[in-house]
């Protein structure tokens, strides 16, 4: 069997749905700021082991199911 | 060199204002002569189509400048038969180019939108005229009416959108056409088809199919004689402003900007140019040289964008017309991305106070940054072309930016805007 080869899952906004809860900021401030209206700024770069599963719970808490963890689309 | 010393070549533009060139069917075979289009999809004549498509570098002239074939390789990979969607929306205010082509020379956008749905196995094509435009429509149905009744041609009918800026943006016009809700949706993969509800949807510019109906008949050889290696053929722009002729002009891709603008009469001295429209750039006078073509623009800190140039002249201040550029803008938004609804506005309120000599001493760091963060966080990019243009401002008339900043506001904020914006908006006060 070959090797497993990690994933590379980066998280993202789909700023259609995203009302600024700002629930991703508070649960992953390593890679969500705020900006002054409160819509979240995302750094979309891999995330690493440590953080994959804080992006999940953020995902999953957002009321308007806006915060996404995905992997890269335009990198495949 | 008067405009009327300069070389010119005509492709797409022989008829026009002023020139009795008639834009019905025979004077088009008359013009052009016929294209050979097979009754149904035939591989051979397929693949030498997009062969010479793709030779010939044909990008899109809606402002995307994507290559035209690229589009067609991603619809052949997924299988789909599309409806063709001719978009000649055109919700550029200072762009007259498609309904100029689609009045003066409809038939020659309808054989490339012919040509594209029998390349791709479409049944039908839509062309979108925005709903305000009644005389482009009826120029185009006149012409899909001569050419009904030919066994084996695509269903062609005209469709009328709201007249919006973002309506033309080709997501916003695929959810229109699904659901009659023309507002942009976020695509994450771009390389997949577009899709309106369950059909898909090949959606290209006006002038980009006229462009493919000569291809069609010259070849890509013929195409690439003129403009740049880089950016071959033809373009039409839109030249208004500070200019005796506003109007369109067909010019070489890689013509020097001054030369563009030349063609139409400049009425006196220019402060700065608006290339790509309102979601463009301003060009410094000083470098008026840079050739019209995407690379060079982008060298020079503008954008090709659609094509556009506005000439600003030396009696009006570019801030005071960005601010009416922002504030037109941020209402066109479709509302639904936040960085644009509230970022909008508030990159015109500081342009508006800075070009009335009101604003604090931190508004062009402000203005930066804001425009800085707005940029890739919409679900399409209207907010991106703010941003850009904005920030363009603050480049080339940092001068002005400065004195404004500073309390010191110019007269021109009291001159008449150079801008064409549709007579409905509602422009933002600069002038207080």
């Amino acid at each position: 069997m070959s090797a497993r080869v990690a994933v590379a899952l980066r998280v993202r906004v789909d700023p259609v749905a995203c009302d600024a809860y700002g629930y991703c900021a508070e649960l992953l401030p390593e890679r969500v700021s705020l900006d002054e209206w409160g819509y979240p700024v995302v750094d979309g770069r891999p995330l690493e082991a440590g953080l994959v599963e804080m992006a999940r719970r953020a995902a999953a808490e957002c009321p308007r199911r806006a915060f996404i963890v995905d992997r890269d689309a335009r990198a495949t | 060199m008067t405009a009327a010393t300069l070389p010119r070549v005509q492709r797409l533009l022989h008829a026009g204002p002023g020139v009795a060139t008639d834009p019905g069917l025979a004077g088009h075979l008359a013009l052009h002569g016929p294209v050979a289009v097979p009754g149904r999809r035939d591989a051979a004549w397929a693949g030498a189509l997009l062969a010479e498509v793709s030779a010939s570098g044909l990008t899109g002239r809606g402002g995307g400048g994507f290559p035209a074939a690229a589009k067609w390789e991603a619809l052949r990979r997924s299988g789909r038969r599309p409806v063709v969607v001719v978009n000649a929306m055109e919700g550029e205010p200072a762009s007259a180019k498609d309904r100029t082509l689609l009045t003066w020379t409809p038939h020659l956008v309808l054989d490339g939108a012919e040509l594209v749905a029998v390349l791709a196995g479409a049944r039908s094509v839509a062309v979108c005229v925005a709903d305000d435009r009644d005389g482009t429509a009826r120029a185009v149905e006149a012409a899909i009416a001569e050419r009904a009744g030919r066994p084996g041609a695509p269903a062609m009918s005209v469709l009328r959108p709201p007249a919006r800026y973002v309506t033309g943006e080709e997501s916003a016009l695929a959810h229109w056409i699904a659901d009659g809700d023309a507002r942009p949706v976020l695509r994450v993969d771009k390389s997949l088809p577009l899709r309106a509800g369950r059909r898909t949807v090949l959606v290209h510019n006006a002038e980009t199919l006229a462009q493919v109906a000569l291809i069609a008949r010259h070849g890509a050889g013929w195409f690439r004689s003129v403009g740049t290696d880089e950016a071959p053929g033809t373009t039409l722009v839109t030249v208004t402003g500070g200019v005796q002729a506003p109007g369109v002009v067909e010019v070489e891709l890689g013509t020097p900007v001054a030369d563009v603008v030349q063609r139409c009469g400049p009425s006196g001295p220019i402060a700065g140019f608006l290339v790509g429209g309102y979601g463009g750039a301003w060009l410094a006078p000083e470098l008026a040289s840079t050739p019209y073509a995407p690379t060079p623009l982008a060298r020079a800190g503008a954008t090709h964008g659609v094509g556009i140039v506005v000439a600003l002249p030396t009696t009006s201040c570019g801030i005071a017309e960005t601010a009416r550029i922002a504030r037109w803008m941020a209402g066109q938004s479709a509302g639904q991305c936040g960085p644009c609804v509230y970022g909008l506005p508030a990159l015109a309120d500081d342009l508006e106070l800075l070009a009335a000599g009101r604003a604090d001493g931190s508004v062009v760091g402000r203005l930066d940054q804001r425009a800085r963060s707005v940029v890739g966080r919409g679900a399409c990019r209207h907010p991106d072309g703010v941003a850009r243009l904005v920030r363009s401002a603050l480049s080339v008339f940092a001068a002005d930016a400065g004195a404004h900043a500073a309390g010191r506001p110019c007269d021109g904020r009291h001159a008449a805007s150079v801008l064409p914006f549709p007579r409905t908006a509602a422009l933002g006060s600069v002038a207080s």
